[in-house]
């Protein structure tokens, strides 16, 4: 083992794999990659040329006419995610603080275990549960339905994240907020969260980003609409992704653009809020961490 | 302060089996023994820390100022008030600036008087030896100081809350001997106002700063009495072993 043959024949198969290896990783990496690039080029260039001051304002029109607009749908979006991230920010940090401060309960662990199985639940079918609830009942899609059925979706994964930053707190400083005659609400409200809040954010952020996005659930609670709404209880309401899918699949070319141009606007919705999360609070987060 | 039959659980295991101690007032009592005999579960009795811990049940006494403060009636938020802990590792709270750690326990209870903060800030500093140091850096975040400077600003913040007793479990086991020697500098001043009961694995330590000492293992009190004669005369052959060395 110690002459000089057997040590280099050695080191020259392990350096071969180690080549390899890392080719091959690299590769898997490109081709991870390569879709979401195809797919961002591609909305680029068919959206681009369709934006406008007036196409974001302006209300739609018929599919042959140029100047309509996805106004609406953007203010719908806006509007349903707004009222989705009211729902469920309070019950989704409320319940991420449950099973984070009280997590040796049995009723921690088993909620727990369902709120993970709702993270990744079938959107269509929230959409659904939705529709029966509230659109059959009040005989009307609405902007509320919207919201409550994209809160369905984001209330998991807000409960999940907070959970998880509020449990990387050290357990000494709750202690020692404990020691100084701090009431435990007080400790987990200003202490805890107060030392977790960038990974709270960072979630909220992320789950708004991901209800933006979604379709399936609207299209069976605010379905669509050509008008900016005036009420969120009774009038059916415009969305970007339900406009995406209502223009894409129209076959009419003026409105196909325009459905490209919609997609480009969602997709740099959702870029900024992501690339926002990575810049400003990953920055106060390495900054933190480098004290 | 003392205890009374005082018996703690972690889970199945039975860490205290009945302690009987008087801790003397403005004095300085150090809690000793080899690892696991109970002492930190002891300390962290005192103040109804231990029965944060899931699974962890006290039985017995604990009397301050002729109240027992494991009765039903008393709240453990007040009692924590009047009995302050400094813990073994440095924790001052991460997002807070040196002032801002200093005034937590005054800030989370509700105290918003400028004045009264600043007053009971530069006050506790003073006491924990470390107001020179920091005087002009108040602005700092408390996580920007040294070891040794982390841990005095930990007593400061114990400090400000005004308590009668302070509990202090291995503060300088984390600190190098420069720093050591700051702490056990304001031990021995802190004494003149306040109770301290210290656990200790540091034989020299204890003698250098306690006037009391305790000699625990595994969950019993094998035998207590002033520093100086527990070390020169120690009734108890198991506390005679420990002190030369023979187990730790």
């Amino acid at each position: 083992m110690t002459s000089a043959d057997g040590f280099s024949s050695v080191s020259w198969w392990r350096r071969l794999v180690n080549k390899s290896m890392t080719i091959l990783i690299l590769v898997a990496v490109v081709l991870a990659i390569v879709p979401l690039v195809f797919i961002l080029a591609e909305v680029l260039i068919q959206g681009g040329s369709v934006i406008s001051l007036g196409f974001l304002t302006h209300m739609p029109a018929g599919p042959t006419d140029k100047t309509g607009g996805i106004g609406p749908a953007i203010a719908g979006s806006f509007t349903m995610v707004g009222i989705a991230s009211l729902i469920s920010i309070p019950i989704g940090v409320g319940a991420g603080i449950f099973f984070s401060e009280w997590s040796s309960s049995k009723l921690s662990t088993v909620s727990g275990f369902m709120n993970d199985v709702l993270t990744g639940f079938p959107t269509m079918v929230i959409g659904l549960f939705v529709y029966i609830i509230i659109v059959l009942t009040t005989h009307e899609w609405s902007a509320f339905a919207g919201g409550v059925a994209l809160s369905f979706i984001m209330i998991p994964i807000i409960a999940r994240t907070t959970s998880e930053s509020l449990s990387l707190v050290p357990n000494t400083l709750r202690e020692a907020s404990m020691a100084l005659g701090v009431p435990r609400w007080r400790t987990i409200f200003r202490v805890v969260i107060g030392t977790g809040k960038t990974g709270l954010l960072t979630g909220i952020i992320l789950s708004i980003a991901r209800a933006t996005g979604e379709t399936a659930p609207l299209l069976l609670t605010a379905a669509a609409s050509t008008h900016y709404i005036t009420n969120i209880f009774n009038q059916p309401t415009a969305s970007l992704t339900v406009l995406i899918y209502n223009y894409g699949t129209s076959g009419f070319p003026v409105w196909e653009a325009q459905a490209w141009g919609a997609a480009l606007i969602l997709i740099l919705l959702m870029l900024g809020l992501n690339l926002f999360v990575k810049l400003v609070i990953g920055k106060n987060l390495t900054e933190a961490r480098m004290e | 302060m003392e205890t009374r039959d005082l018996k703690a659980i972690y889970g199945k295991l039975q860490a205290l089996k009945g302690i009987n101690l008087k801790f003397p007032e403005n004095k300085v009592t150090a809690i000793m023994g080899p690892s696991g005999c109970g002492k930190s579960t002891l300390i962290r009795c005192l103040n109804r820390i231990h029965e944060l811990t899931p699974g962890a049940k006290v039985q017995g006494e604990v009397i301050l100022d002729g109240i027992n403060i494991y009765d039903s009636k008393v709240d453990p938020v007040a009692i924590r008030r009047r009995i302050g802990m400094v813990f073994q590792k440095p924790n001052p709270f991460p997002t807070m600036t040196i002032y801002d750690n200093v005034v937590a326990g005054l800030k989370l209870n509700g105290v918003r008087n400028r004045n009264k903060l600043n007053e009971l800030a530069e006050k506790s500093l003073r006491m924990a030896f470390l107001w020179d140091e920091v005087k002009n850096d108040l602005k700092k975040p408390g996580t920007a100081l040294s070891g040794g400077q982390q841990q005095r600003l930990c007593i400061a913040r114990s400090l400000a809350v005004e308590p009668e007793v302070i509990l202090m479990d291995e503060p300088c086991s984390a600190l190098d001997p420069i720093a050591t020697a700051k702490v056990e500098e304001s031990i021995v001043e802190l004494k003149k106002e306040f109770t301290i009961i210290i656990v200790t694995h540091n034989l020299q330590q204890a003698a250098r700063i306690s006037d009391y000492t305790a000699f625990m293992y595994l969950g019993k009190l094998e035998e207590f009495g002033e520093t100086v004669d527990i070390f020169e005369n120690p009734k108890s052959e198991l506390t005679e072993k420990y002190i030369t060395g023979k187990f730790g």
